[in-house]
């Protein structure tokens, strides 16, 4: 018996009785010898809680954390700052510890919160109509081009080299299930080459899918994309980071057809990676082969108004084969975390954080590129998260930069050459509300310093 | 319709189907018992016309709240007219199963078909 | 007046208004740190500015605060009460694994952090790998799918790089009609057609039907063991050697993993591939419908199409700790399922709990989800048995199905009206409708956290639902009475969609 278990000697014996048994291991009769465990799992024992806590705050220590360092690491997850109010809501038991909400008679708390979050997932986007939350954004994005595939049967998806490497790898491994073939679409001057897009559509594509703003930090053309999309009947999907589109105009009104994303900047932690959530929106045609849940406004038997998982016969547990997707458990809560945090924010507030961005990047980018040996990579308009270039000599030059800086506590960024070969001296930076100027310029310095060694290093290198 | 009914005038599917035939056209739909099952029907997707059908063979499809079901085409042949009223209201499958509950005309390609469905009193005596 | 003569509850009686309803323009909770840049103008060409704001709510902190508290309110929770949701085992979440989780060294650390200065995390996922594959007796673990049915993707697209890789292009995956319905909507989702194979008199594969069916056209076999039935398949081994021996492979979907830890394991039973559902067996909080996760274990030969990366341990040339590290270096690697590495915060409170409960702890989760079961369903035999039998078999494993058919036919109310009635009872009702194969089904799943003292109440609400019902079945007919709402147009809400507040 454990902490979680409530079965003593008084309850065993009437149990067992009840059932007709004569003890536990009765019940594990239908069990066949050929498929029992001999033995024990070979697992070490349980411990008290308290230790349990010291094992796993040992572990927390052997990390270094955005709280340990400076960070300008991005590129697909942000260190935001994450209010109070989103910890508290999220620990309630009411909205931590229920299933999804089948009987909705007590779920319209759930409920309501998934109807919420669907109209702040609409507004940001532009789009009619959203679901109530996927896995996160590559697998999204893998979602949209599925939804693309069942709309018009095309064989083809096009894909800007600008849409996040994961993204795209697993764009790439969805599409062998439901064979659709990827092409990817260079970028020309760290955006997407509307040229090249031109020449590779046909009406045998089914979607073309871009990144706004893209992996580079650069604000995308949404709207001439779109427009080339359409122009050869093929859906136009749009990858977003959400807290940009309080500055950025919303990728409906620019001509996508989908919009789906990452919605980890909405009130979510890093936790290395997950638990975040994926949001899907769409024009209201597709509202009918829209993968995962989606809440509708009802009234029940006496007039109230209440809620309701609706257009069910889309999904797994009905459609079963012919499901427009498989998708059961989402993240309801971590969606819930985010449609509190855009209340948080409020309609004013998501402008002035995306300005609050938008002016701090432009500040960090005219500083880094200021520093000797550094450059941009692209001077396209950004928002968030930009392009360097480091002039040491190469990939292995960018990453003992990195190390430098890591030393004083600095996380310089993304370097492009882990995702890009044609970018090895690449630094990716991202920008936060939580980047003060101080930060900025401490940075600059760390890495003027990083820069100047790390030549100097390679300097010597040639002269010996 | 709170009554079970199967008219007599009907040619019936075993799979819960009914036309009904004028020349060489003929109406299709969904028998009682086949709204009766599914519930209240939400949503009624009707194919194109213009598109073929094969008896035997699905042709559309019926959601209610919990499930969906695949329509039979009882008869072969060319759709000639859909029952648009259905997208605003597609309760007319359950209220009128036989009336403003009727899903596609056909023009059919092999009228002799007719032959193997069922009439009324063998297809009901199968419920 | 009573609830039942149509008095409402002080909730019904409140409106439900969304927070775009409530607030007022101008009001505000985030307060802007100031820029302390200088500020620059048109940084965004005008094509490309947003035009018009995301009309999103405008409140204080208290109104938030307020209104999302009194939604909640309307909520029923396993905190709260008994949730025996067949197939999803809601077992009680420890607030332990709430407190880890939110430790900064976990809760912030950036997923692209360099492996370096992540080996807390790194030494974690590789020692749940570990723990995983033992629990599953299956060597290889890939923690990255978010969710079971994720994990079931995964699978038959290993399944799928599997054959290729053998120059095989097999189109078919078998599942037995009692499956859940992702495990078919995966199948088509990976580019598969399903073939139902039939279940026999007692509730298991028909083995003459699988192997009627199972050629060298059949990439897979999708199964759970037991079964969604709760019972559990004694021809496993008769299975395993069908499929394996036309050389397709066999998929366990661990969703009943609660029945059997310490009993037995996929491995040994001949999965080739097994995922785990964390938000089940491993006290993962539901969270309303997620986050989950899905790792998956695989046998040897599966192991060189995981998803990247990897967590890999070596043990450094000069004898210090173990490092931990991603590796991406995997040529036949199907590639990738999401981002990053996995949903992590859900792998720290798994952990949490493994090493909670150590070997002997999760043999008696098993143990008391089974007892608990059985005890359930004698208790309930005794009470209801003649209107509402068990579908099949004598025993069950940790959940079994009841059929509402006879108590429907004796008293006019079906499982769906005995559900809602429960809610006034102030419990969850078990899962209805599923599985499939059984009418009226009643899927009851009690897991192993619950005393005996609730078991013997959720008996006694039933029997006295059925009391009442052979009295007067209008009353449940028209349940519940007593929840913020009563019962709600679903026909309208399909036919008509209403999925966002209009402004």
């Amino acid at each position: 018996m454990s902490g979680y278990t409530a079965v003593t000697e008084h309850d065993l014996e009437p149990m067992l009785a009840a059932i007709g048994v004569d003890s536990i291991e009765q019940l594990f009769d239908g069990i066949p010898a050929g498929v029992r465990l001999s033995g024990e799992i070979d697992l070490p024992p349980g411990e008290p809680e308290q230790d349990v806590y010291a094992e796993l705050h040992r572990l927390a220590q052997r990390n270094v954390c955005t709280e340990d360092e400076t960070t300008f690491l991005g590129a697909g997850m942000y260190d935001h700052y994450v209010p109070a109010i989103v910890d508290m809501l999220m620990s309630r038991s009411e909205f931590l510890t229920p299933y999804t909400p089948y009987q909705p008679e007590v779920s319209q708390g759930g409920l309501q919160v998934m109807f919420e979050y669907q109209t702040a997932i609409s507004e940001l986007t532009g789009l009619p109509v959203s679901n109530a939350s996927l896995y996160e954004g590559p697998s999204a994005v893998g979602a949209a081009a599925y939804l693309a595939k069942l709309s018009n049967k095309r064989p083809r998806v096009l894909v800007s080299r600008g849409v996040h490497p994961d993204s795209r790898e697993t764009l790439r491994t969805l599409a062998v299930g439901y064979g659709t073939t990827v092409q990817e679409i260079a970028l020309d001057d760290a955006v997407t080459d509307l040229n090249a897009l031109s020449d590779a559509l046909s009406d045998d594509v089914s979607a073309v899918i871009l990144q706004q703003p893209n992996f580079l930090g650069a604000i995308e053309d949404v709207a001439a994309l779109s427009a080339a999309a359409h122009e050869h009947g093929a859906l136009a999907i749009c990858a977003a980071d959400p807290l940009t589109l309080g500055v950025i105009e919303a990728p409906g009104r620019q001509g996508a057809d989908v919009c789906v994303g990452e919605g980890q900047t909405l009130g979510n932690r890093l936790d290395f990676g997950g638990p975040s959530f994926g949001f899907f929106a769409a024009t209201e045609q597709h509202l009918r082969s829209m993968p995962g849940r989606i809440a509708g406004e009802t009234i029940d038997a006496d007039g109230r108004r209440g809620f309701v998982l609706t257009l069910q016969t889309r999904e797994q547990h009905i459609r079963r084969e012919k499901a427009t997707s498989n998708i059961c458990t989402s993240q309801a809560l971590n969606a819930l975390a985010g449609v509190v945090y855009l209340s948080w924010l409020g309609r004013e507030g998501i402008v002035e954080i995306g300005e609050l961005m938008l002016q701090r990047t432009h500040y960090a980018r005219e500083t880094l590129a200021a520093i000797e040996g550094v450059s941009k990579l692209h001077d396209r308009p950004v928002v968030r998260e930009f392009a360097l270039r480091l002039d040491v000599g190469g990939p292995d030059g960018v990453s003992r930069v990195v190390e430098r800086c890591a030393a004083a506590q600095i996380n310089a960024g993304f370097a492009l050459a882990r995702a890009y070969d044609e970018y090895g001296d690449g630094l990716l930076v991202a920008i936060t509300e939580q980047r003060s100027r101080q930060d900025i310029d401490r940075f600059a310095s760390v890495l003027a310093e990083a820069v100047a060694a790390e030549r100097a290093r390679a300097a010597a290198g040639a002269a010996a | 319709m709170a009554e079970a009914s199967y008219p007599e005038k009907l040619h019936y599917h075993a799979e819960h189907d009914w036309a009904l035939l004028d020349g060489d056209v003929a109406t299709f739909g969904i028998t009682w018992f086949a709204q009766d099952a599914l519930g209240e029907v939400v949503f009624f997707d009707p194919p194109e016309v213009g598109s073929t059908v094969t008896a035997n063979e699905f042709y559309a499809e019926v959601e209610s709240v919990k499930a969906v079901s695949d329509v039979i085409a009882p008869l072969s042949g060319e759709i000639v007219e859909v029952n648009t009223a259905l997208a605003d209201a597609p309760e007319a499958i359950n209220e009128e199963p036989y009336d403003g509950g009727w899903m596609v005309k056909v023009k059919l390609s092999d009228p002799a078909e007719v032959d193997s469905l069922l009439d009324r009193e063998t297809y009901v005596s199968g419920l | 007046m009573s609830i039942l003569d149509g008095g409402a509850t002080a909730q019904q009686r409140e409106r439900a208004t969304t927070l775009y309803e409530k607030g007022a323009p101008g009001r505000r909770a985030y307060v802007a740190p100031q820029l302390d840049v200088p500020h620059v103008d048109d940084l965004i060409p005008q094509g490309m500015r947003r035009a018009e704001p995301p009309r999103l709510p405008e409140a204080s902190e208290p109104e938030i605060v307020r209104h999302f508290v009194n939604l909640s309110k309307r909520n029923f929770d396993l905190d709260s009460g008994f949730y025996p949701l067949g197939s999803c085992t809601m077992k009680h979440n420890p607030r332990l694994h709430e407190r880890v989780a939110a430790l900064p060294g976990h809760a912030r650390l950036h997923p692209l952090q360099d492996p370096k200065r992540a080996q807390g995390a790194l030494e974690l996922m590789f020692e749940l790998q570990g723990a995983l594959g033992e629990i599953a007796g299956l060597p290889h673990v890939s923690l990255q799918p978010s969710a079971g049915s994720h994990g079931e993707l995964a699978g038959v697209l290993l399944t799928r790089a599997f054959h290729e890789d053998r120059g095989e292009q097999r189109t078919k995956v078998l599942t037995p009609d009692s499956a859940h319905g992702t495990n078919p909507a995966t199948v088509t989702m990976a580019g598969y057609e399903v073939v139902k194979v039939k279940l026999d008199a007692d509730g298991g594969v028909d083995v003459e039907d699988l192997r009627a069916k199972a050629d060298r056209d059949t990439a897979c076999l999708m199964l759970t063991n037991p079964s969604t039935l709760g019972i559990f398949d004694p021809n496993i081994e008769e299975i395993a050697e069908i499929v394996h021996g036309v050389g397709a492979t066999l998929y366990y979907d661990g969703a009943n993993l609660n029945a059997i830890m310490g009993y037995s394991r996929p491995g040994d039973m001949g999965f080739d591939i097994v995922h785990f559902n964390l938000h089940k067996t491993f006290t993962q909080p539901h969270g309303g419908g997620g986050p989950g996760a899905g790792p998956i274990a695989v046998s040897e030969r599966i192991e060189p199409y995981l998803p990247r990366p990897q967590v890999v341990c070596s043990a450094p040339a000069n004898g210090g700790p173990p490092a931990f590290d991603l590796d991406y270096d995997r040529p036949k690697s199907i590639g990738k399922l999401r981002g990053f590495q996995g949903n992590y915060g859900v792998f720290v409170r798994t952990y949490a709990y493994i090493r909670s409960l150590g070997a002997e702890g999760l043999k008696d989760v098993s143990e008391v989800a089974v007892l608990n079961a059985n005890y359930l369903l004698a208790r309930l035999r005794d009470e209801v048995g003649d209107l509402l039998p068990l579908a099949f078999g004598e025993r069950c494993m940790h959940e079994f199905v009841l059929s509402g058919a006879p108590m429907k036919k004796a008293l006019g109310i079906r499982t769906l009206d005995l559900a809602k009635r429960l809610l006034d009872h102030g419990m969850h009702p078990p899962t209805v409708y599923f599985p499939l194969v059984v009418e009226e089904a009643l899927l009851i799943e009690p897991t192993e956290t619950e005393t005996r003292e609730t078991l013997d109440a959720f008996v006694d609400a039933i029997a006295s639902i059925v009391r009442e019902a052979a009295d007067d079945p209008e009353i449940a007919r028209d349940a519940p009475y007593s929840t913020p709402v009563r019962r709600l147009d679903e026909a309208g809400a399909a036919k008509r969609p209403r999925v966002r507040q209009s402004l």
